[in-house]
């Protein structure tokens, strides 16, 4: 399955393309080009684990920490995955579309945001493509969990609505162990370990973990990929390095890691766009943990469980399972539009930051703090995604990688500085006290922000760093997701999403990724490569490949 | 005075140095996840909160793990804090017991009151106490210095305290009763016939 060279091999090895990264973003383009004829490598600098070895356990150095990175920065801190399949295989799989008024966000820059080609409507046959690769399925309520069950009451006891959102996830075989940020173990969650991934190795592509992209140079005509062999248990320590030449690169190393590339690789292959490493998003993300009242659930609520208990569920489910949408409303104005998602972090990431509710002294940690945890098992966390102002931009490249480890595995001091401007901040305080309006009435509970005072604040879903955009000036990539000024340099991943969506990102991210192939295949085709566009879905099926060919009537099945 | 463990000052030869730091870092866990006392006459652990807490739990060890990349800054770290608590008496008036370590020779309020300074957003040195909290933290809610299944079956203090379930034989957990199997919410009236937002 590896390949790794070495230096000192005198003949550079070839491709046709290389592609940076494992997640959506690179297993897409990865699985369309290797079906379509070219020959593919992907460097992944996460290792790359077999769902036998996602554990249900927290030690360090088991999956928990082998396959997420936490990268703190001066402002924001960035959570993802770190193996083959990327985000796919630490994320909790809700896959909802983004919503129509996200495509007309103007942000602080005064014009659309997003190139003018793409739309709702425009996206809807690429979203389609992922949903039936996945797959995606619709969540019934009898399959929401009791965190989700719990948030749907509390909503409605509000006066609002709820909405169990979709998910890649085969609801039969999910135990509901939530795990999920450790890898599934049951192979429920349908990550890109299942799906594209596989597929694309089928057709001959080359996956080559413990690899880490450094930098890009430019050679006669190609580029040539410069990356370091990671220790497989010690992330801290480069155990050998290479290069490999190719005639297209494809970026998909995630918002936190793409742009750190292109910057070092600014001094061989020249100045990069002003967009490359600024206008990084956090999806607007923001948590909110409520300790819940369980007499109140069960009187006001009317709501049990078998055995008598109200709730006392905080640890059992599959992340999210339930969102309110009321807020994501196109007539209110920018930076007042968030979904809130009930959500569940294991302990750890999930406790560390909360805040005590009408603690005296210190909030996030202490005697209050502690008393908090005596009732985890009450807890309910609420997740806001809102529009953020793209604050985030990326200071000098770390010597290697997109951050200086600290820790053997997970932990780094990234370079990713970020400071919420006003709107940013308005958003957040609208949707703690949306959160606080729902959850506090009639007492069924006592709720708090986390805090932003330890690690500034955070995101599981960052975004935008290096994004597509018709404007020069404030966007990286052209439409076609193509490196302006770099031709045959693609960015697929997250860094080309415009800005915060309003809700989970993976699916317009993986949707944006299929609608960049085609280009990607035409480029291919002009620099010699024999590539044809056109794979079904990597299950075989095909009835999303006939909806996208409607786009392109030179496209043939 | 500022009493740090090395070298060990002469009031405080009836510690090691070893002792002296362990201390330190133990009333340092403490502070985030206050326990019981551990013993009568303890003194690292202050006793602010019943039941155990992070130096139970195994902060100590966790701290001490090298997977962790702050073991070899534990002595520096350990001398650092009690400096700050030298000062920290010194400005306020506070008498010292001179027979310990500057920041266990303080009362829970005041290493409290200490320790939210240091690790306020504006403290040049944040960072560093931030990440050594972060690790006393992770002893008590997953103890993340052993595995997990062993921990629960230990009565790991942390993972008790908080009730996190045991798992089935096999070391897995599976929660088939996890659904209230009903509807409970009116869903938003413009969701899409796929079950997106509009």
């Amino acid at each position: 399955m590896t390949n790794a060279t070495t230096n000192g091999s005198t003949s550079p090895e070839q491709t046709d393309v290389v592609i940076v990264g494992s997640g959506f973003g690179g297993a897409i383009t990865a699985y369309h080009l290797a079906a379509g004829g070219a020959k593919v490598v992907v460097l992944e600098r996460g290792p790359w684990v077999p769902s036998d070895e996602f554990e249900h356990d927290f030690k360090l150095g088991t999956s928990s920490t082998r396959i997420f990175d936490f990268v703190a920065g001066d402002g924001m801190s960035v959570l993802g995955g770190n193996c083959v399949g990327g985000g796919s295989v630490v994320y909790f799989a809700t896959m909802p579309r983004a919503p129509r008024f996200v495509f007309d966000r103007q942000g602080s820059i005064g014009r659309r945001m997003w190139p003018s080609a793409i739309t709702r409507d425009t996206l809807e046959p690429w979203y389609d493509r992922v949903a039936e690769a996945l797959p995606i399925s619709r969540q019934d309520w009898s399959e929401a969990t009791y965190p989700g069950g719990l948030w749907a009451a509390l909503c409605d006891h509000a006066g609002r609505t709820a909405n169990p959102p979709n998910v890649a996830i085969d609801t039969a075989q999910c135990t509901n162990c939530n795990w999920m940020m450790a890898g599934c173990r049951f192979d429920a969650k349908r990550s890109l370990l299942l799906n594209y991934l596989p597929a694309a190795v089928s057709h001959g592509a080359q996956i080559r973990p413990l690899h880490e992209v450094q930098r890009l140079t430019r050679e006669d005509g190609h580029y040539r990929v410069h990356y370091n062999v990671i220790d497989d248990e010690d992330y801290r320590v480069t155990v050998g390095s290479g290069t490999i030449d190719a005639k297209i690169v494809i970026l998909a190393a995630g918002a936190g890691a793409t742009p750190v590339i292109l910057q070092r690789s600014e001094a061989s292959l020249g100045a990069m766009p002003h967009a490359v490493g600024r206008y990084f998003s956090g999806n607007g993300e923001r948590l909110n943990t409520a300790i819940i009242d369980e007499d109140k659930v069960r009187d006001v609520l009317g709501l049990s469980r078998p055995g008598g208990l109200a709730y006392a569920a905080n640890q059992i489910g599959r992340g999210p399972s339930v969102a309110s949408w009321d807020r994501l409303d196109g007539s209110l104005p920018e930076f007042s539009r968030f979904s809130l998602e009930q959500l569940y972090f294991p302990p750890g990431l999930g406790t560390i930051l909360a805040q005590a509710p009408g603690a005296e002294g210190p909030s996030w940690f202490g005697v209050d703090k502690k008393e908090m945890l005596r009732h985890w098992k009450s807890w309910l966390t609420i997740f806001i995604m809102s529009e953020d102002n793209n604050e985030g931009v990326f200071g000098p490249p770390p010597p290697t990688g997109n951050a200086v480890r600290i820790s053997q595995q997970m932990l780094g001091r990234g370079n990713l500085s970020y400071e919420p401007t006003p709107q940013t901040l308005r958003g957040w305080a609208e949707a703690d006290a949306e959160i606080k309006d729902i959850m506090e009435r009639d007492g069924l509970a006592r709720v708090r922000p986390w805090t932003n005072d330890v690690v500034g604040a955070y995101t599981v879903h960052p975004l935008a760093s290096c994004r597509i955009g018709d404007d020069p000036a404030t966007s990286a990539l052209d439409d076609r997701h193509e490196l302006r000024g770099h031709p045959g340099i693609f960015v697929t991943d997250s860094s080309a999403v415009p800005g915060a969506l309003t809700v989970n990102p993976a699916l317009t991210i993986a949707a944006l990724a299929e609608r960049a192939v085609p280009a990607i295949v035409s480029a291919a085709r002009e620099r010699g490569i024999s590539v044809s566009y056109g794979a079904p879905a990597p299950d075989g099926a095909t009835s999303a490949r006939r909806e996208v060919f409607r786009l392109q009537p030179s496209w043939t099945a | 005075m500022t009493i740090t463990c090395q070298p060990v000052e002469e009031k405080l030869q009836n510690l090691t140095v070893e002792q002296c730091r362990t201390m330190t870092l133990e009333a340092f866990a403490d502070t985030f996840v206050p326990g019981a006392k551990r013993f009568p006459g303890d003194v690292a652990v202050a006793g602010a909160a019943a039941g155990p807490g992070a130096v139970e739990a195994g902060a100590l060890e966790l701290l001490e793990t090298p997977a962790t990349g702050v073991s070899d800054g534990l002595a520096d770290l350990a001398d650092s804090l009690n400096e700050h608590a030298a000062q920290y008496a010194a400005e306020r008036g506070i008498p010292v017991d001179r027979d310990l370590p500057s920041f266990a020779a303080l009362g829970f309020k005041q290493r409290t009151e200490l320790i939210e300074t240091l690790v306020a957003p504006d403290h040049p040195e944040k960072e560093f106490w931030i990440l050594t909290a972060l690790f006393c933290f992770m002893a008590f809610d997953t103890a993340a210095h052993t595995d997990t299944v062993s921990a629960l079956a230990a009565g790991h203090p942390g993972l008790t305290t908080m009730g996190f379930a045991r798992p089935d034989p096999d070391g897995l957990w599976r929660f088939p009763d996890f659904s209230y199997g009903r509807q409970l919410a009116r869903t938003h009236p413009a969701t899409t016939p796929s079950g997106d937002p509009a």
